[in-house]
């Protein structure tokens, strides 16, 4: 039942919860979070709040999922990751986390939704935010548990279901005994396994194919061996971005790329609820300062490396991957001994027949390297090309069985040592449970704090007691877990980890990200103007989510009921099924706010003053 | 040309949060406020409600 889960991998996990249990306890008794470092007018290390909110930011979603998408679409992710620092890190502790720690302490807020509730003054818009929370989040955590159990299931060789079984035990332990604290001694030691396990992952994987040059040289040498069906959508190799345009379906793979996977998660990230409230925690914008530093590298050390390894296992699968047997039906390039191979096996007679392709009822093809140096190509004859059978290697995702999401898995289980297993599980143990107890934190209070208590406590004093909040951020928490769990077991493969991911990141930037800056920044922002742009960015992702994006759209169904079968109301203009709703509802919504401000009252001077104080 | 340019942002990205942090390393320490005090109060309260 569990596979081949050793002696030793389970001491280490066990050893491993001891250690973050025992951590927690630490923080607890001495100090209990990061509030506590300002109670007692203390400073947290700069180096404890960077890991802290880079183990929270970098989850098993940008390190399996994320990666698994740069395996199959190549180095082009790598905007992501200069997106992740720069915008995540460099302008989101310069610009935003200072002005958010003041105006969340001005106003006494302790979440997003109420630190934008009480900046414009709207009980509408904290509870709106908290519900779009409460129902959206659990698409991103269900995305983390699907990283993490994707890895234990291939690494492991046992069942999905077990393993997914395993791993939200393992999160719900975690959860139960204090990970929803905020405990800022676990987040660091999570965030330093991270690294290191990173770095480790990356060292291996450059040494496996002969270095940094050599092996970036080899990826761009196997840009034939692209599957047709991705060269169609305009891959042209791993080490080159994909054809760009507009108009022609041979652009989808830019759209996708530039609009979903590096504007959705890249700016995205800037009005994520469970990180901007870590802005609140420091005492300073001296360790927001400082925090720069180490949370730069960091961030390099995670999506960087997740995203190159993830394409150079391209290269690593062409030369020691799995052995594929068949025949071949077309040669790509001769020199190369590149093929189009199609699958065969050896039935019990000792015949060899195809193997069929269960979706479209085919003989099942690869591109495929041959995998004997002694045989060439040119010196084959038609007729031996055609009735011999081969053995070639292949790439990342044919490795994967299809599925971009265990690219990393397979290739950590095929090309790393055993030992290393064991580092990387606890790599990922410790991207998901960062991850997922600030997501369960930020659910929590969102359900309690933002919409019960304002729904049923506003004006009345001690209408709600502590006992019922506590009941409702419980079961919130509760069904986000059962939800993740269900999520994950129905939905897998077509990048779906990064897919969940991108949407969350994508619709809160688009509801949320023009009243957040500019409610930092700007005085003449207007309530009505806040509530205006928060409805229209949310509604019109959703509207693009539920009827224009080709794969959300149909994995919901409705769209399909309006058009007679189309995945689209937009199936018939090329490029835009796979165009992100960011880059439409994120103009709109920042357009909106600023008409409406334009047009409405401005805030009273007395409400400007206490949110930014005389000095400004 | 755009990988390369790509790979070569994520680097320089990463010395700009490297120089911005060793130049700044001192810089932006305030005093606690009283409005900090009681901010971190109620943050502990709210943390006592969601565990």
């Amino acid at each position: 039942m569990f596979g081949q889960i050793s002696l030793v991998d389970i001491v280490g996990v066990i050893l491993y919860m001891f250690v973050t249990a025992y951590l927690g306890w630490l923080g607890y008794k001495h100090t209990k979070s990061s509030t506590d470092y300002l109670v007692a007018g203390r400073k947290a290390h700069p180096f404890i709040m960077a890991l802290s909110y880079g183990a929270t930011f970098i989850s098993t979603s940008a390190i399996v999922g994320f990666g698994g998408v740069a395996g199959l679409f190549g180095m082009s992710l790598l905007w992501l990751t200069f997106c992740n620092i720069f915008i995540g890190i460099f302008i989101a502790f310069v610009f935003l986390g200072g002005r958010t720690r003041q105006l969340g302490h001005r106003l006494d807020a302790h979440t997003f939704p109420e630190l934008l509730g009480k900046r414009y003054q709207s009980k509408f818009i904290q509870v709106f935010i908290g519900l779009i929370i409460v129902f959206f989040m659990p698409l991103y955590g269900a995305a983390v548990l699907i990283g993490g159990t994707e890895f234990i299931s291939t690494v492991f060789s046992m069942s999905y279901g077990t393993a997914l079984f395993l791993f939200a035990t393992i999160v719900a332990v975690y959860v139960i005994f204090g990970g929803l604290k905020g405990v800022m001694y676990t987040d660091t030691f999570q965030g330093c396994i991270m690294f290191i396990g990173m770095l480790i992952f990356l060292i291996f994987s450059y040494a496996y194919v002969g270095g940094v040059i050599e092996s970036h040289k080899a990826l761009t040498e196997l840009k034939d061996l692209v599957p047709s069906n991705l060269v169609a959508i305009g891959h042209q190799g791993w080490t080159s971005m994909p054809k760009f345009g507009f108009g022609a379906k041979e652009y989808d793979l830019w759209w996708i790329i530039v609009s979903t996977i590096t504007l959705g998660v890249g700016i995205g990230v800037l009005a994520q609820p469970q990180l901007a409230v870590r802005f609140m925690t420091v005492k300073s914008r001296r360790e927001l300062n400082r925090a720069v530093l180490i949370g730069g590298i960091f961030i390099l050390a995670m999506t960087g490396v997740a995203f190159t390894v993830g394409s150079i296992s391209n290269v690593y699968f062409v030369k020691h991957g799995k052995v594929f047997n068949g025949k071949i039906v077309k040669v790509i390039n001769e020199d190369k001994q590149h093929v189009l191979l199609q699958l065969t096996k050896k039935t019990d007679s000792g015949e060899w027949v195809n193997i069929v392709d269960e979706k479209t009822n085919a003989p099942k093809t690869i591109p495929a390297v041959l995998a004997d140096p002694q045989i060439k190509l040119k010196d084959l004859s038609p007729d031996e090309r055609t009735n011999k059978i081969f053995q070639a290697r292949s790439i990342a995702v044919v490795n994967a069985g299809g599925n971009p999401d265990q690219i990393i898995p397979t290739y950590v289980a095929t090309a790393m040592p055993k030992w290393f297993s064991l580092i990387f599980l606890l790599t990922l143990l410790s991207a998901a449970m960062s991850t997922l107890s600030s997501q369960f934190h930020t659910i929590g209070t969102a359900a309690g704090r933002d919409v019960f208590e304002r729904l049923f406590s506003a004006g009345r004093a001690n209408a709600v007691s502590s006992d019922t909040t506590i009941f409702i951020v419980r079961i919130a928490i509760l069904i986000t877990l059962i939800f993740a769990v269900v999520f994950g077991y129905y939905w897998r493969g077509e990048y779906i980890i990064a897919r969940a991911t991108a949407i969350f990141f994508g619709l809160c930037a688009a509801a949320f990200m023009p009243s957040f800056i500019c409610g930092l920044y700007f005085k003449w922002v207007t309530k009505p103007a806040a509530i205006c742009s928060i409805v229209t960015g949310f509604v019109v992702s959703l509207f693009w989510l539920v009827l224009v994006k080709s794969q959300e759209a149909q994995a919901i169904g409705i769209v399909q009921k309006l058009t007679g079968g189309k995945n689209s109301i937009l199936a018939d203009y090329p490029n835009w099924p796979v165009v992100d709703p960011i880059v439409v509802a994120l103009p709109i919504s920042a357009l909106v706010l600023i008409i409406v401000s334009l047009i409405t009252k401005a805030p009273a001077e007395e409400h400007i003053k206490k949110c930014f104080g005389n000095s400004e | 040309m755009w990988i390369a340019l790509a790979y070569i942002l994520c680097i320089l990205s990463t010395i700009i949060c490297v120089i911005y942090g060793i130049v700044n390393w001192n810089k932006g320490d305030e005093p606690t406020r009283p409005e900090d005090i009681s901010w971190s109060k109620e943050e502990q309260k709210v943390e006592e409600e969601i565990q």
